[in-house]
């Protein structure tokens, strides 16, 4: 039995990989924002299998009671094996265009706050010298591209910083995973035209609980995005900057 | 609530419409916001509904697959809470394991809970145990003005009754609480016997009423004399003499041919040698629940063998008075017209009445029959056929209809007028505006 907190609990892969870890009788702590959804997945969870579960409503933007909040989860559980962090809005590349307000807060809530949030993980994972930090960044934060580069590089900023964390905690025994989903068919992606590359959030959660197993560093998922992200990284900037990604 | 288009079929794959709005729901605690644009919505599960009963041409679609959470399950009692979305699948996964079974079960286990509310679905113990609505404790109905019941037998019970059957158009049902069955494992003692004649079935079926929970016959529709395979069992008991084990890998049918694998040469090919797929008149042997109950959910898509045209379901039933006779001129007609159906299922229901108004199943002979569509023709011979069930005092599962005349509708299901009040009024389908007109 693991003891995880999962951060952004109410997303739909963070929902389907707490299904996964339900079923293999885990111990859950979940934070989201809203509650009456939480308590319906806690329950939900509960009945899959969960052996204990407790959730606590928290808006991540909220830096100054992370600290209180992972407290509770630690002491609710009894320690922390794994940290799922998930919480995301997909940003309005357009409206964030003209103004710098949303802009900014597309930037602290993807990527400011995760990086808050892993501060205050590191420094109790590194005195425990044991455990699993699992960070959904996105395939976004591989290039800029004209039309989600707000989006994108908050979530460069969250590979970046698990890079630098991996290395650091990876001497004290600490596994930090980061995630590159593809394109999930997910609410936050519901107004979208959906293609062959699209998949279902559930298949993202199977790689994630795998990857978490196999204590890998970084993930693309599904796996075929990897190599698109190396091709659309290897394409030269003159050629990169006349198209329209 | 998210929006998109895209083509929604019914399972049947006709009529194919394209021209609906799709709205994908994830909370069940959030109110129905209706887009003006929108005239009427309409619930659509897992599309595992044949005709046009879960289709809205021009409308709009409330998705529910995304309400897929558990509320409640009591391993003591076997009562199972759950929101409308949640696969009869995903609830097996969860209850097997822990010794119960679901209380009713249709021919595939990939149908949301509510689907088989709205449709009342029944199963191989229609005999004993009535349809799926009979099992269901209570339930939400959520209705487009913002207005939530909670319905039971006993509280509002006319919305109770209006639901269960309702074709999903009394408005959206959040979740749903079952009554479960206790089982001692997933094993099925069964036992296949050969008939000659339909009335060599009916003496069957009328022996095997009282001894076994499970009866369901496969007929060769290619002979007209009505020979087949009576196919019945039971729950195995604790100490089961066999366990078998269910391979998980799945077959699927990888793309649609251009044309129909069904014609009239494989299909007699196929029923003959079905037929005479065991040596014995008479065998018996232990299954796993999946292939007994679900023998074609081991091959995903499998309606894509009927090519782009798709294939029409017909199921009737028939009073037992009479009955046999009507199933012999259904068959002669059926084999007459050389356009005969692979899958041709007969089953004795029994006289327990469900809470459903509009519920199909009703004391009698059920046959159910799949037909490639080749347009007229096809459409043709199900209007000879619905001559033959109308005269006798017969009526067809809405679930699989996608043609029955609107007046056959409303002189078999006498209760359509009252039920026709309950009807939300931003909410319709096109069989429900089909079968009104």
């Amino acid at each position: 039995m693991r003891k995880v907190l999962i951060i952004g609990a109410t997303s739909a892969i963070a929902e389907a990989t707490a299904r996964r870890f339900a079923a293999e009788g885990d111990a859950l702590y979940l934070i989201g924002r809203r509650t009456e959804r939480l308590e319906a997945i806690a329950t939900d969870l509960k009945v899959r299998g969960a052996h204990a579960i407790a959730c606590e409503a928290m808006d991540v933007n909220d830096v100054a009671a992370h600290s209180a909040a992972i407290d509770r989860a630690q002491a609710a559980l009894g320690g922390l094996d794994t940290v799922l962090i998930a919480h995301g809005t997909l940003s309005d590349q357009a409206a964030c265009q003209h103004s710098v307000t949303q802009t900014l807060a597309e930037i602290s809530t993807n990527g400011l706050s995760v990086v808050a949030l892993l501060t205050e993980l590191a420094e109790r994972f590194e005195d425990q010298g044991h455990g699993t930090l699992a960070v959904i960044s996105s395939v976004a934060g591989d290039r800029g591209r004209q039309s989600n580069y707000v989006y994108g590089c908050a979530k460069a900023m969250v590979s970046t910083f698990t890079s630098g964390l991996r290395q650091r905690l990876s001497k004290r025994g600490v596994h930090v995973l980061t995630i590159k989903p593809g394109f999930v068919d997910t609410p936050m992606t519901a107004a979208f035209p959906k293609g062959p590359l699209w998949a279902q959030p559930d298949a993202i959660a199977a790689g994630i609980v795998d990857a978490i197993r196999k204590q890998r560093s970084v993930v693309y998922l599904p796996r075929f995005w990897r190599l698109i992200m190396w091709i659309v990284r290897a394409v030269p900037e003159p050629l990169f900057r006349r198209a329209s990604l | 609530m998210a929006v998109e288009g895209g083509v929604y079929r019914s399972w049947g794959r006709y009529p194919a419409v394209g021209n609906q709005r799709i709205f994908r729901l994830h909370d069940r605690f959030a109110a129905l916001s209706i887009s003006t644009e929108v005239q009427r919505v309409l619930p659509y599960g897992h599309g595992r509904s044949y005709g046009d009963v879960c289709l809205n041409d021009g409308g709009g679609l409330l998705h529910t697959r995304g309400l897929d959470r558990f509320i409640a399950f009591d391993v003591v009692t076997g009562v199972l809470r759950c929101e409308a979305g949640v696969l009869l699948a995903e609830i097996l996964d969860l209850v097997v394991p822990r010794g119960w079974f679901l209380p009713v079960t249709p021919g595939t286990r990939f149908v949301t809970v509510g689907g088989a509310l709205a449709n009342d679905v029944h199963g191989k113990n229609h005999h004993l145990v009535g349809t799926f609505g009979c099992h269901v404790r209570r339930f939400e109905l959520l209705r487009s003005d913002g207005e939530r019941f909670e319905c039971s037998p006993h509280e509002s019970a006319d919305w109770f009754g209006a639901t269960i059957g309702g074709l999903g158009l009394t408005g959206l049902v959040t979740w749903v609480e079952l009554q479960l069955r206790r089982i001692a494992n997933p094993w099925i003692a069964g036992e296949v016997v050969r008939f000659h004649s339909l009335e060599e079935f009916a003496e069957l079926s009328r022996a095997a009423d009282g001894d076994y929970e499970y009866t369901v016959s496969w007929i060769d529709c290619a002979a007209a004399v009505g020979r087949g395979l009576f196919m019945c069992g039971n729950h195995a008991p604790a100490l089961s003499a066999e366990r078998p084990q269910v391979s998980h890998k799945k077959l699927r049918v990888p793309f649609t041919p251009p044309v129909s694998l069904i014609s009239g040469l494989t299909l007699r090919a196929f029923n003959a040698l079905y037929y005479r797929k065991q040596l014995a008149e008479r065998t018996t042997a232990i299954t796993h629940y999946e292939p007994f109950f679900y023998p074609l959910d081991g091959l995903l898509e499998w309606n894509r063998i009927y090519g782009p045209r798709g294939f029409l379901q017909y199921q009737c039933v028939v009073p037992v008075e009479g009955g046999l006779d009507l199933l012999h001129e259904v068959l002669g007609q059926i084999a007459a017209s050389g356009s005969g159906s692979v899958l041709a299922v007969l089953k004795q229901f029994g006289d327990i009445p469900s809470p459903g108004w509009l519920s199909f199943p009703r004391s009698g002979f059920t046959l159910a029959l799949d037909f490639p569509n080749y347009g007229e023709r096809t459409l043709q011979l199900l209007e000879r056929l619905d001559v033959i069930v109308r005269t006798g005092g017969g009526r067809l599962y809405p679930a699989k209809d996608a043609r029955m005349a609107g007046d056959f509708f409303r002189q078999s299901y006498t209760d359509w007028e009252r039920f026709s009040a309950y009807v939300d009024p931003q909410f319709s389908s096109d069989f429900w505006r089909r079968v009104m007109e």
